[in-house]
C-alpha cells in the first residue's frame, strides 16, 4: 500500500510533504477526511488525547500572522502528543534579516520533524521543502495555496451536503489574492464537485478564462444569477484596501453587486432550502458578507473553525505517522 | 519488519491453494460458540459485560459472540468496536492507513468488564494499543481477550483468556482468517507458506 | 608586447585567414608566411569575430563587491569573449557624477582585461526628476555617451523627453529599461498571464513594457532624438520598435540572452533563479524575439549581466532580487540558439554581438572589421564545441546562473584585447 500524501517530494530528500491540493489524488483526499471524521470523534472525549505523534516536533514556522491557524495547528499537533513549537519568522527581504533559506535552515537544524510554515509570500513552502529535511505543510503561501483550508471546507460541506460529487459551489470575492480559492478549485474539483467562480473582473486572476477552461469550472460577473442554483457558497474575505488599488470603487458598491445580504440570503434559501453558506474567516461583516447570513442556520462558519483541528490532525497523522520513504 | 498477517483492515483474503486450512467453517462456528459459553461462565451471566471488536475481522467475531451471549442469557449485550491504529506503537514501520470506526456502546466502559475480540492473536501489539485506547475511553473494571486464533511469538508479555484455537506457526508463514461478513462463502482459517525470511 | 599571429581562423563566416598582430593592430591578413617572434595562436576549425561588446551589464562595484567587483565581471566578460563592457549606474553611489564615472572608468583600467565603458544615469540618484550631469558626465575621462536608470524605468514623460533632447547635443543616446510602474510595481514578477493567477505571483504585463516603448518611439520622433531600448522581452515590443524603424524613427532597440531562450514557465518552481525583469515570457515572445533579431529589428545583443549574493536570491520568490548571470554564456547561447538553429550565420554574430553594440555605445575602436588597420580586439570561437555550463566554474563572484546543467553548441576559444591574449580555453591569460 503506497503512502498517503504523495506529495512534492525535494531532490535529494525523500520526505513528504503536503504543499499544494494539486499533489493529493482524489483517492487521498477520501481518505484524510475520513480520518478527520475519525478525529472529530476524538474532539468530543474527555480525554483528547492520542499518543500517535509522542516524541515527534512539529514547528509552526509563520512568517504572517495568523492566530487562527497557527493555534488550529498547534491544538492538532499537542492532541497526538506531538512537541509543538511556535516560531515567528522575519522573512522579508526588506527586514535586511536573515534569508529565507537560512531561516529554514537555522529552525530544520535543531532536529523538526514537521515545519508548518505560513508565508506572505506565494510559493515559499515549496522552495523551504527544496532546502529542507523535514517534512513540510503549507499553512498558506502568500496568494497562492491553503491546502488544510481546502481539506477543511470540504469536509465541513460533506458533513452536512454528503458526498459533493455532483454538488455545485460557488466561491465569491476577491479571487485574485485569495489562496483558499485556488486549494478550493483543486479539492472540490477531485471531489467531483462543479465550481462557479463569481466576481468583478477586476478581482479575477489574470488569465482565469484558460484556467477555468482547462480545468473545467465556470465564471460568472452576475451573483445573483449563480446564487439560486448551488448547493454551497463560499464567500471570501474582500479587503477595503484593494479600493485604493482602483479593484471596485467603493465598498458600498461592492456589496450591492457581491455582498450575501438578507435579500440574497432570502433567494438562496428559497430556492435551496438545504443550500450551506461558508467563510473560511475572518470575516467583514456588512461588506462580503451580512450578518443574517453569518449567523444563518444554514452557516457553517463555526463548524469550519472547529474541523479545522480534526482535518489538521488527519494531515498530521498521515504525513507523520508512517513510515519514511519515497512516495511513489 | 512487519508482520504479514497484521492484514491491511476490510481488504478481503483471495482463495490460496496453496494454504492448507486449519478450521473449517464448521469449527469456527464451534469455537465461537465455546468462547462465548466460556465468557459467561467466567463472568458468571452477561451483567456489566461490553464486547469490543478490533476492527476489521474482530468486530464481525464480537458481533457473533454476542449473538450466541443474548441467546443464551437472554438479555442484550453492548457490542461495538475498537480501532487502535493511532495506539499502535509499530507504526513507523508501514505506510500510514485511515483509522477505522471506534463505536463505544452508550453506556461507556467505565467499571464494565470488557472483552476484547479480534481474529489473530501474534505479537501481542494490537492488544497492547487496544489496552491503551481503552484507557483513553474510560476506566474499565476488568479486561479480557477473546481470540479465535493464537499463532505464538508474541513480543509482549499478553496472552488471551479465551482461545478457538491454539496454532503453532512459524514466523515465515502466513495465517489466513476469512469469515463470511467479509470474503464471502464460509468461514475458514488457513495457513500459508510464506517468504523465506 | 611581442607580436601574435593567429592562423588558420574562419573571419566571421568568410572563410580562413591568418591575422598577423602587431602592437594592437592588425598587419597583416591572409596568408602569414614570417612572423619572426611571434607568439602563435593556432585557430584552425575556429571562427575569428570582432572582439565582443556588451551594451548592458552590471558590475555592481561601487557598492556591493560582495557580488561583484569590476576586476571579476571583468574576468568573466574576457572568458565570455567580450572586449568592451558598458557599467550600468545602478550603483552604490550612483553614477550620476563625472567623478563617479571616471572612477568606475579607472578601475577597469587597472584591471585591464576588458575596456570598461561606464554608463550615466539619466537623472539624478536614480529618482526618475531631475536630469544628472549628463553634459559633465560625458566631457570627463570616462566620455559617457549611453545614458541610463536601468533598473528602474525614466516613466516621467516629460523628464525623459528633457532628457532626449539634451543628449542630442553630443551625440549621446538613452537606454530606457521600459516598465511602467503603474502597470507593473515594484513586485510584479511574473508574466502576467494564466501561470501567474495559478502560481499566485503578481504580474508583469506585457502592456507595462509596451506603453513606454511606444511612447518613447515617439518622443524620439518628435525631439528628432536617438533612443535605445534595453532588453526587449514582448512581441508586442517588437511590433512597436518594427514600425518605428519603418517610420525612420532612430531606435535602436538589444535583446538579452535569457529571453532568446528561456520562458515564463520555468518559474513554476518558484526558483528565483530565474527571477529577472523583464521577467521571463511565453514561447510566442520568445519566437518573436528571435526572428526580429535576426532580420535587424532588434540590433543586438546584450546581457544584462546582473550578479546577486547568494543571501539576495535564497529569499521567497516574490522578495529575491532580480536578475541572472550572463556573460560568461551569452555567446554559446547565441550560438547555440541563433546559429545552430539557422537563424543567424557567423556575420550575423558579429553584427549583434560587436558592430551593432559598438555603434550604438559610440566605441570607435571596437566592433571594427577584421581587416588591416583594425585594432587587434577580437573573439575566436570554436563552433562545434559543446560544454555543459556548471554554475561553479565561474569567474564572477555569483553564482546565480540560469544555464547551470545545459549544454551548448559554441563555445569562447580566446579572446583578444589589442593584440593581447586576455582570455584562453576559458581561463585568464
Amino acid at each position: 500500500m503506497t503512502a498517503i500524501l504523495t506529495a512534492q517530494t525535494s531532490p535529494g530528500h525523500t520526505r513528504q510533504h503536503l504543499l499544494s491540493v494539486h499533489d493529493l489524488s482524489t483517492d487521498r483526499i477520501r481518505e484524510i477526511l475520513e480520518t478527520a471524521a475519525q478525529m472529530h470523534a476524538v474532539q468530543r472525549r474527555e480525554v483528547k488525547k492520542l499518543p500517535t505523534l509522542r516524541g515527534r516536533t512539529v514547528v509552526n514556522l509563520f512568517f504572517e500572522d495568523s492566530t487562527r491557524t497557527r493555534s488550529s495547528f498547534e491544538i492538532a499537533g499537542k492532541w497526538l502528543s506531538a512537541d509543538v513549537i511556535n516560531i515567528s519568522g522575519k522573512g522579508s527581504s526588506t527586514s535586511k534579516g536573515e534569508s529565507l533559506r537560512d531561516t529554514a535552515l537555522t529552525v530544520a537544524a535543531m532536529g523538526v520533524d514537521a515545519l508548518v510554515i505560513r508565508h506572505s509570500a506565494s510559493g515559499a513552502a515549496q522552495q523551504v521543502s527544496q532546502w529542507v529535511d523535514a517534512h513540510i505543510i503549507n499553512a498558506g503561501d502568500g496568494t497562492h495555496e491553503h491546502p488544510t483550508q481546502a481539506l477543511l471546507d470540504a469536509y465541513t460541506m460533506q458533513q452536512r451536503l454528503g458526498d459533493l460529487s455532483g454538488r455545485h459551489v460557488a466561491i465569491v470575492g476577491d479571487l485574485t489574492h485569495s489562496r483558499v480559492v485556488r486549494s478550493n478549485l483543486i479539492c472540490l474539483g477531485k471531489l467531483g464537485a462543479r465550481v462557479t467562480l463569481v466576481a468583478p473582473p477586476t478581482l479575477m486572476p489574470s488569465g482565469i478564462a484558460s484556467w477555468a477552461a482547462s480545468d473545467g469550472f465556470e465564471l460568472s460577473h452576475d451573483l445573483d444569477a449563480v446564487l439560486p442554483t448551488v448547493d454551497a457558497v463560499m464567500m471570501l474575505r474582500v479587503q477595503r484596501e484593494r479600493m485604493s488599488g482602483g479593484y471596485f470603487p467603493t465598498a458600498r458598491e461592492y456589496t450591492v453587486g457581491y455582498g450575501l445580504t438578507r435579500p440574497r440570503l432570502d433567494a438562496l434559501v428559497a430556492a435551496n432550502p438545504e443550500a450551506v453558506i461558508c467563510h473560511p474567516g475572518p470575516m467583514n461583516r456588512g461588506l462580503e458578507i451580512g450578518a443574517d447570513a453569518a449567523d444563518a442556520a444554514q452557516s457553517l462558519i463555526l463548524d469550519q473553525v472547529s474541523a479545522g483541528v480534526a482535518v489538521r490532525m488527519s494531515v498530521l497523522y498521515h504525513l507523520l505517522a508512517g513510515e519514511e520513504g519515497s512516495a511513489s | 519488519m512487519t508482520r504479514p498477517d497484521s492484514a491491511v483492515p476490510g481488504n478481503a483474503v483471495p482463495a490460496d491453494s496453496a494454504a492448507r486450512a486449519v478450521m473449517s467453517s464448521g469449527d469456527v462456528s464451534r469455537a465461537l460458540r465455546r468462547i462465548a459459553h466460556e465468557i459467561l461462565e467466567r463472568n458468571k451471566g452477561a451483567d456489566d459485560l461490553v464486547v469490543l471488536g478490533i476492527p476489521t475481522r474482530g468486530v464481525a467475531l464480537a458481533r457473533r459472540l454476542v449473538k450466541v451471549m443474548e441467546e443464551v442469557e437472554g438479555t442484550s449485550v453492548p457490542v461495538g468496536a475498537l480501532d487502535v491504529t493511532m495506539h499502535r506503537d509499530d507504526l513507523r514501520r508501514q505506510p500510514t492507513r485511515s483509522p477505522m470506526h471506534t463505536d463505544i456502546p452508550g453506556a461507556g466502559i467505565d467499571d464494565k468488564v470488557v472483552v476484547l475480540v479480534d481474529d489473530v492473536l501474534y505479537s501481542g501489539r494490537t492488544v497492547r494499543a487496544a489496552l491503551d485506547a481503552l484507557s483513553d475511553l474510560g476506566r474499565p473494571r476488568a479486561v479480557r481477550l477473546a481470540v479465535l486464533v493464537d499463532r505464538g511469538h508474541r513480543d509482549l508479555p499478553i496472552r488471551a483468556d479465551h482461545v478457538g484455537k491454539n496454532l503453532p506457526t512459524s514466523s515465515s508463514e502466513r495465517v489466513q482468517v476469512r469469515l463470511a461478513e467479509h470474503d464471502g462463502d464460509g468461514d475458514e482459517v488457513r495457513i500459508a507458506g510464506g517468504e523465506p525470511r | 608586447m611581442s607580436a601574435l599571429l593567429i592562423t588558420g581562423a574562419d573571419l566571421a563566416g568568410a572563410g580562413a585567414q591568418d591575422l598577423l598582430v602587431e602592437d594592437g593592430v592588425i598587419t597583416e591578413v591572409g596568408s602569414v608566411r614570417t612572423a619572426k617572434g611571434a607568439d602563435v595562436l593556432e585557430a584552425d576549425g575556429l571562427v575569428a569575430l570582432p572582439g565582443l561588446v556588451d551594451l548592458h551589464t552590471h558590475l555592481r562595484e561601487p557598492g556591493r563587491e560582495d557580488a561583484e567587483t569590476i576586476a571579476s565581471g571583468s574576468a568573466a566578460a574576457a572568458v565570455g569573449g567580450f572586449t568592451a563592457v558598458l557599467a550600468m549606474a545602478n550603483t552604490s553611489p550612483v553614477t550620476d557624477t563625472a567623478e563617479a564615472a571616471e572612477r568606475i572608468l579607472d578601475l577597469g583600467r587597472a584591471a585591464g582585461l576588458v575596456d570598461v565603458q561606464p554608463v550615466g544615469a539619466v537623472t539624478k540618484g536614480l529618482a526618475g526628476e531631475e536630469l544628472a550631469e549628463l553634459g559633465l558626465m560625458h566631457r570627463s575621462r570616462a566620455r559617457v555617451s549611453v545614458f541610463s536608470d536601468d533598473g528602474k524605468c525614466v516613466h516621467d514623460a516629460r523628464v525623459m523627453r528633457r532628457a532626449l533632447e539634451y543628449v542630442r547635443a553630443f551625440g549621446g543616446v538613452v537606454s530606457q529599461h521600459a516598465q511602467d510602474p503603474h502597470l507593473a510595481g515594484p513586485t510584479a514578477c511574473c508574466h502576467e498571464g494564466e501561470l501567474s493567477g495559478r502560481l499566485g505571483l503578481p504580474g508583469w504585463p506585457g502592456i507595462a513594457e509596451e506603453t513606454i516603448v511606444a511612447r518613447d518611439v515617439m518622443l524620439a520622433r518628435h525631439t528628432g532624438s536617438r533612443v535605445h531600448i534595453a532588453h526587449v522581452s514582448t512581441a508586442g515590443s517588437v511590433d512597436v520598435v518594427r514600425w518605428a524603424k519603418a517610420q525612420g524613427i532612430d531606435v535602436t532597440a538589444e535583446v538579452t540572452p535569457h529571453h532568446l531562450v528561456l520562458t515564463t514557465d520555468l518559474v513554476s518552481g518558484y526558483d528565483p533563479t530565474f527571477k529577472v525583469n523583464p521577467p521571463l515570457r511565453p514561447l510566442e515572445d520568445v519566437q518573436a524575439l528571435r526572428e526580429a533579431l535576426a532580420d535587424g529589428t532588434i540590433d543586438a545583443v546584450a546581457t544584462d549581466h546582473a550578479p546577486h549574493a547568494r543571501h539576495d536570491k535564497e529569499h521567497a520568490f516574490v522578495d529575491a532580487a532580480f536578475g541572472m548571470l550572463g556573460l560568461e554564456t551569452a555567446l554559446a547561447v547565441v550560438s547555440d540558439t541563433m546559429v545552430r538553429g539557422g537563424l543567424l550565420d557567423w556575420a550575423g554574430v558579429a553584427r549583434v554581438m560587436s558592430v551593432a553594440p559598438a555603434r550604438i555605445a559610440g566605441l570607435a575602436d571596437h566592433g571594427r572589421p577584421l581587416a588591416t588597420g583594425s585594432p587587434a580586439s577580437l573573439t575566436l570561437v570554436d563552433p562545434s564545441a559543446e560544454v555543459t555550463v556548471d554554475r561553479s566554474a565561474s569567474l564572477s563572484l555569483s553564482r546565480n546562473n540560469p544555464w547551470h546543467g545545459r549544454t551548448l553548441r559554441g563555445a569562447v576559444h580566446a579572446t583578444v584585447l589589442r593584440g593581447r591574449v586576455t582570455a584562453l580555453k576559458g581561463a585568464i591569460s
